[in-house]
């Protein structure tokens, strides 16, 4: 790893002045996924703009009919919080299943939909639940965050602040893990709100994405065999060592058939 | 160079670090406080397990800089002198070791998961081990150790 400045703004506005006038600035938060990369020198900052030390970045909150969870949460902390669990269970249950317990103890919620990795479980949370992303100058919808591999709506700098989820009527997160790093080789998240369903799949594509078939048969009835003929196409699917293409396309269509029976 | 002071093991220490030196660096280099391993330096194996405010943490993927100001638990601190505490005596007990490279994470690990939920059941120890790896026991004992440890500390 290269030497950096190590730098630990007290306030959202000091952290961002403090990434403009980097040379070449990264944020961190919880650093599980940053020092890893740091290590192998996938990324070589000049300065690295720690955001542990900032107030009211970290919280849980639910008030209006949604969950507001502040970016620096903690995995472990959403998945011990019982006002998550009553309101969301689904998302506790999510966040208690990321890696591990040390990493859920410093892993956050900013950084895992910051970094939008192809297989992190937050992405379809925020995607399943239609949850707003808000950063230090606006709102962003999560229909619009996730952009693709690694990238989302963030303007280079923009911090985020908190993600708002809305509460559902009913939700469900079912992933099939990978062994060694628990990252989702498919994981979909299913909520029911009102008459509007959505279905988010990550870990199969290079980005998370919702099944939109899927969504129109269980608006229509939902239950498992609602969407059971629901054929899954590989063609964009992600093919690797630890799944082939057509093994994750399988494994959505199962996937979301157990989210939605949990709930049905 | 920055220079930083936490407790260590109830311990006031201080030192001088880089911006990107590692609190598993700082432990075993600066402070000579080796028990604490590095097995894969990839965040993957727990052999560096040690406790930071309070919870645990993979001191491999944690900067020391982050851990200024904080309390620091390794495994030289889990005996009391001579008297090794209830899980140390589990894991002996119940061979939850054989290398010993594992067990000072598996050991902080389980004291972590512990002093969340005292009385665990044998999945929730499974579900509690998945950060860390030992590639002798089998993991068999290490659970055993663990859910006995867990009543020692019960009384
Ligand atoms: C062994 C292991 C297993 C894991 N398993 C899983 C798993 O099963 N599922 C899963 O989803 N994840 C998994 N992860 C990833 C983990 O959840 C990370 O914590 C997460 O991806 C990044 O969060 P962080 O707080 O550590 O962010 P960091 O590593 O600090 O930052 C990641 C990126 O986000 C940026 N960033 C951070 N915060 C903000 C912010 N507020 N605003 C803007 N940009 C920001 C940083 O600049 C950086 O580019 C695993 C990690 C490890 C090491
Ligand atoms: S050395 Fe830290 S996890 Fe392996
Ligand atoms: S006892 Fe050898 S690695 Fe666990």
């Amino acid at each position: 790893m290269h030497d950096f400045n190590f730098i630990q703004p007290k306030s959202a506005a000091a952290a961002a002045d403090a990434l403009a006038g980097a040379e070449d600035g990264q944020y961190m938060a919880g650093g599980q996924t940053l020092i890893p990369v740091l290590k192998q020198r996938l990324a070589m900052p000049t300065d690295v703009v720690d955001l542990s030390a900032i107030p009211g970045l970290a919280g849980i909150e639910v008030s209006g009919g949604a969950v507001r969870v502040g970016a620096m949460t903690t995995h472990a902390a959403v998945a011990a919080s019982g006002a998550v669990r009553d309101a969301v269970p689904a998302l506790a249950h999510l966040a208690g299943l990321i890696g591990d317990p040390h990493v859920r103890n410093r892993g956050t919620l900013g950084g895992s939909i910051a970094n939008n990795d192809p297989a992190a479980d937050y992405p379809a949370a925020v995607l399943g639940l239609g949850a707003t992303v808000v950063t230090e100058s606006r709102e962003i919808a999560a229909d619009d965050f996730f952009t693709d591999l690694f990238e989302t709506a963030l303007d280079d700098g923009e911090l985020v602040t908190r993600v708002d989820f809305p509460v559902p009527d009913a939700a469900a997160y079912v992933k099939f893990p990978n062994p060694a790093s628990r990252y989702a080789i498919v994981g979909v998240f299913v909520s029911r709100a009102g008459g509007a369903v959505r279905v988010a799949v990550t870990g199969a594509g290079p980005c998370v994405f919702r099944q939109a078939e899927m969504e129109a048969a269980l608006s229509a009835e939902f239950s498992a065999e609602a969407i059971a003929g629901v054929a899954i196409a590989a063609d964009d699917l992600n093919n690797d060592l630890h799944a082939s293409a057509e093994y994750r396309a399988h494994l959505v269509g199962v996937m979301a058939r157990r989210a939605v029976a949990e709930i049905a | 160079m920055p220079s930083i002071s936490m407790t260590v093991n109830g311990q006031a220490v201080t030192g001088e670090v880089e911006g990107r030196t590692l609190l598993v660096e700082f432990l075993r280099d600066t402070l000579g406080l080796t028990g604490t391993h590095v097995g894969c330096d990839t965040s993957q194996c727990g052999a560096c397990v040690i406790h930071l405010d309070g919870v645990s943490v993979k001191s491999c993927a944690v900067l020391a800089l982050n851990a200024d100001g904080a309390e620091v638990l390794t495994i030289e601190g889990v005996a009391d002198g001579d008297d090794l505490h209830p899980m140390q005596e589990a894991f002996r007990e119940h061979h939850g070791l054989q290398c010993g490279f594992c067990t000072p994470g598996m050991v902080l690990t389980a004291l972590a998961l512990v002093a969340d939920n005292p009385d665990p059941t044998d999945a929730e120890v499974r579900h509690g081990l998945e950060g860390n790896l030992c590639r002798c026991t089998g993991y068999q004992n290490i659970v055993h150790a663990i859910l006995d440890g867990a009543k020692r500390m019960r009384g």
